[in-house]
């Protein structure tokens, strides 16, 4: 009985003298393991493959093999005339769908050069702070789910069904909603529809707290993510890195503070930055960003202004459906636009917005007709997924499945 | 974006003999230059303060000359300004030097439009196919390249696809 104590003890002082990250790496010295994680692999977020070289559990190297999920969306959109490219740019990056929208119609505005209502504008703020929201969540529960807190999923999934319950409510659609639209959004938001928003944005803050206090102080979450895996701000930078994880180390660039669109300068809002640039850091600017986005939805429903929901320009949107019946000029001009389309006129335009994962930046060749010549979608998942090999280098095999969920890629953005 | 007098000035700080042309519209402030001097032209504009390169990306004028194209997205953080560089390539000769070196953010931008334009970028540490399998054929994106040009594959017709089944 003693002795056996004491040999348990004795493995325990072993156990704890091992500290793997530390140890030398000497070339020659043992054989590397390449190991095939993915594509179909639940800690990769999606169809990602990657080539992980391990020696013991420590990565020598790593390459990511994307292209699992290539659809083909940018060739698809120049056969589709402006307006209807919409819905199969929105499937881009599946879980930002407003602001694919929105980046694709800002630039297609910025080509025709007509104004968006103030109306308008601000209905699309408020839809894509809410799917801002949305997307932090599923981040948050997958994320959480990977180092084993299976709660946190079920009340992040929790907000977001609620979520897509008011996106279903405005648009018809939980997902995918084609809501944003060239020149203004597709529809008037339905009656009650503010009222039920202003019940999700009381219990939001609160909520987010909740998700706070369940990981904040459970030891085996912050043991997986602080001081894991930190890049430095100016690193990031040089690989093109954008959005949370930008913040993350410090670099306060947000877009819709630096170069704002569609009437983000009316809303008071502050940028959530972190210190060490790890992966807690990373989860932390992140939950303040939830809390952030709620202020603007409020400040956009307290504000919202009255007026058209779309422009009035009768050659970019569709004619109010009880003009048809007595209006030839209203009949004549649904005709051209449902079945042509409206005609862009030549030239490119490159249009960023600020999204859930960093830029998006839509770029547009118009050759004159009614459709797009070039289409390309600067998806910030696709850009920050290179900065994998940099990040998990000389870190253990788990902190990259905790780097990886927390660096918050979507395969459907990166193959497009 | 620069106005158009301050995209003149720009053009001239990186060289007349360099700069093929300018463009600027409404919305777009555009410096066309030499493929070659590509990667001069990127770091005369980052000490111009245009410090961050967001986008790399493959065009096809196709049926003008010389058809194929890349762009280079520029981000002023200081200026809060954004200004973007040309360069154009013929279909048959399709080399541009790699900024990878320079701008590590632009390694798989690079390989997408090599892969989908059949951009050949020199100098790239890892130019290989990134979206599509190693041994496809052909480059999507380019203009000529018909949409449906790849059969469907379903059960009953998949061991008569070419190239798909052994």
């Amino acid at each position: 009985m003693t002795t056996e104590a004491r040999d348990l003890s004795e493995y325990r002082q072993m156990e704890e003298s091992v500290t793997l990250s530390e140890e030398s790496f000497v070339e020659g010295d043992r054989e590397l393991l390449t190991l095939n994680i993915g594509p179909h692999h639940p800690a990769t977020h999606g169809v990602l493959r990657l080539v992980v070289t391990l020696d013991g559990e420590i990565i020598r190297d790593v390459s990511p093999v994307i292209g699992y999920l290539h659809t083909g969306i940018e060739k698809t959109a120049e056969v589709k005339s402006y307006w209807k490219a919409i819905p199969v740019i929105e499937r881009m990056d599946y879980l930002a769908y407003y602001f694919n929208g929105m980046g694709y119609c800002g630039a297609v505005e910025k080509l025709l050069g007509i104004e968006v209502p103030k109306r308008a504008q601000y209905l699309r703020v408020i839809h894509l702070e809410l799917n801002r929201i949305m997307s932090h969540l599923v981040w948050l529960g997958t994320s959480a789910l990977d180092l084993g807190a299976i709660s946190v999923w079920w009340y992040c999934f929790r907000e977001r069904e609620q979520l897509l319950d008011l996106f279903e409510m405005s648009s018809g659609q939980r997902m995918h909603t084609r809501y944003v639209q060239i020149g203004g959004v597709a529809e008037e938001i339905p009656r009650g529809w503010e009222e039920k928003v202003r019940e999700f944005l009381a219990i939001m803050p609160e909520r987010a707290d909740v998700y706070g206090d369940l990981l904040n102080k459970n030891e085996i979450f912050l043991q997986r993510m602080r001081g894991v895996c930190p890049m430095g701000a100016e690193e990031l930078r040089q690989l093109g890195v954008t959005g949370p994880l930008l913040r993350a180390s410090g670099d306060p660039w947000d877009l819709r503070k630096a170069m704002p669109y569609s009437s983000y300068e009316d809303f008071e809002f502050k940028i959530p930055i972190g210190t060490q640039g790890d992966n807690y850091d990373r989860y932390a600017v992140r939950l303040a960003e939830i809390k952030e986005s709620v202020k603007i939805v409020e400040q956009a429903l307290d504000g919202l202004p009255e007026g058209p929901y779309i422009t009035e320009d009768r050659k970019v949107a569709l004619p109010p459906r009880h003009e048809l019946a007595t209006s030839m000029e209203a009949l004549i001009h649904h005709f051209k636009l449902v079945t042509e389309g409206m005609r862009v006129p030549e030239g490119e335009v490159y249009n960023a917005i600020e999204g859930p994962r960093g830029e998006y930046g839509v770029f547009i060749r118009s050759d004159g007709s009614s459709k797009p010549a070039r289409v390309h979608m600067r998806d910030p998942s696709f850009v920050n997924l290179q900065a994998t090999p940099a990040l998990v280098e000389g870190h253990l095999l788990a902190d990259m499945i905790a780097t990886l969920a927390v660096m918050d890629p979507v395969i459907g953005g990166v193959d497009r | 974006m620069p106005d158009a007098a301050g995209l003149e000035k720009l053009a001239a700080a990186i060289g007349p003999e360099t700069v093929l042309g300018t463009v600027h519209t409404d919305c777009r402030s555009e410096i066309s230059v030499r493929p070659e001097a590509v990667v001069s032209v990127l770091a005369k504009l980052r000490a111009a303060g245009y410090g961050d390169l967001r986008s790399v990306h493959g065009l096809d004028y196709f049926p003008e000359e010389p058809r194929l194209c890349v762009k280079y997205e520029m981000l002023s953080r200081e200026l809060l300004d954004r200004v973007s560089v040309s360069v154009r390539v013929p279909v048959d000769d399709p080399r541009v030097p790699s900024v990878t070196p320079d701008w590590p953010t632009a390694n798989w931008p690079e390989r997408e439009a090599f892969d989908m334009f059949g951009i050949v970028f020199e100098g790239h540490p890892d130019l290989r196919r990134i979206l599509m399998p190693e041994d496809y054929e052909g480059h999507p994106q380019r203009r000529d390249f018909p949409i449906g040009g790849e059969p469907v594959i379903f059960t009953h017709n998949e061991s008569s696809v070419p190239g798909w089944f052994a």
